[in-house]
């Protein structure tokens, strides 16, 4: 048997609840554990989860300021900071900038502009992303509106993992840099639901390694891995896109994320999979508060 | 008869020569080692390993520590089914390594 505890990580009771005590005290552990964790299981309360999350890395991370959460690894380790403050004297992510510029400024075929699909013609509004749109259901990411204004613009859809559609959500961030996260979840069982679904997907075990994405980046964040120092979840996603020397290229939110979903040795969804919209709902809202300091860099 | 051939299973096993054992520790280190099968220095440090990890506990003095094998080989199968919130996949459940393999690694963890 199984239940779920604040964070949303399952923790099995078997364990903690041992048969061998006397029958009165079994009977009361097992409405303690029936009763309590149930409740918090079932009830979708956002804001709890993400006063929550964003407690437990503050206390893991005293040192650590509130606005620093986006530079991940730096932000955790001393080391990896000096090394980052080296390759910041010329950011790897400069090309994808400049070719974004010039792409976010050139007409499509129809004489109109990206500026003309956003909010405040796109500029310092990267923190509100991903939305949950009322029209579809769904929820759309910074990558999806891209598309969607490409589209319906008579423009050809861009791959949302890398290349200029990195490029665009790269001059998208930097003009929102120093904005906090702003997610919205608007009081709508759909939306709630996808939230949910995005929790979930967080916190459940996938792939042949059987870890999940909090396996990594709630506990043993901040911790080594072989090179690399594992990111806290909490800002994760708030360097987006970056370009990372692994790749030897930008990515975007989806297309780190489906690299996760290898390296837990699982067959990746889908770019534009539900889960994977859903999963970057969930991480952005628990990030709300927390500025955006993309493009960023990582190795 | 069944007596008889019994002794001489236990007789021959005791007359194997001491490297077998060796040489399951020696199988057991290449397999902890191999990115594709225990791939223990992802997490965890090993003296003589490269690059140290330090999402796990290092793996040192284990025999003090696991005096019961068979915890060590329960934890290499399905650590989670131990406590679900630990990184550490389960090896043995999701056929990542066999129990064979297992066994190997665990003569090497004793040498740890």
């Amino acid at each position: 048997m199984v239940y779920r505890n604040a964070n949303g990580e399952t923790r099995m009771i078997k364990s903690s609840c041992p048969g061998r005590w006397a029958l009165a005290r079994t009977v009361v552990c097992a409405l303690l554990l029936a009763a309590a964790p149930a409740k918090a299981a079932d009830k979708t309360d956002p804001e709890t989860d993400r006063k929550a999350l964003q407690a437990f890395f503050f206390a893991k991370f005293p040192k650590v300021d509130k606005a620093e959460f986006g530079n991940g690894p730096y932000a955790v380790n001393e080391e990896m900071r000096k090394q980052w403050t080296d390759i910041m004297q010329f950011p790897p992510y400069e090309i994808a900038l400049d070719e974004g510029h010039a792409e976010w400024d050139k007409p499509f075929a129809n004489g109109k502009h990206y500026a003309d699909c956003f909010d405040n013609k796109g500029e310092g509004i990267r923190q509100t992303y991903p939305r949950f749109i009322a029209e579809t259901g769904q929820v759309e990411t910074l990558e999806g509106a891209i598309n969607r204004c490409r589209v319906e613009n008579g423009e050809k859809p861009l791959d949302p993992m890398t290349g200029l559609m990195a490029s665009l959500a790269a001059v998208m961030s930097e003009s929102s840099r120093g904005k906090p996260f702003a997610i919205a979840i608007p009081d709508d069982p759909r939306a709630l639901a996808a939230y949910d679904r995005g929790k979930e997907f967080f916190y459940s075990r996938k792939g042949q390694l059987g870890v999940s994405c909090a396996s990594c980046h709630m506990s043993p964040a901040g911790e080594r891995m072989r090179g690399d120092i594992l990111a806290p979840a909490l800002g994760i996603l708030a360097a987006m896109p970056i370009y990372r020397s692994d790749w030897g290229s930008m990515g975007t939110s989806i297309r780190r994320i489906s690299t996760c979903s290898s390296q837990t040795r699982a067959v990746p969804l889908k770019a534009d999979d539900e889960d994977y919209r859903d999963v970057e709902y969930f991480l952005s809202y628990m990030s709300n508060g927390i500025p955006v300091v993309g493009p960023g860099t990582r190795p | 008869m069944t007596k008889s051939f019994f002794a001489f299973v236990v007789l021959a096993a005791a007359a194997l020569p001491h490297s077998a054992h060796a040489d399951d520790a020696k199988a057991g280190q290449e397999l902890a080692l191999d990115r594709a099968k225990g791939n223990c220095l992802a997490c965890h440090t090993i003296k003589g390993g490269d690059a140290p990890s330090s999402v796990g506990r290092e793996l040192v003095g284990m025999k003090r520590r696991f005096p019961n094998r068979a915890d060590l080989v329960e934890i290499l199968t399905d650590e989670p089914m131990r406590n679900s919130i630990a990184p550490m996949p389960p090896f043995g459940r999701n056929h990542i390594l066999t129990r064979a393999e297992i066994e190997k690694i665990v003569d090497f963890l004793y040498t740890l």
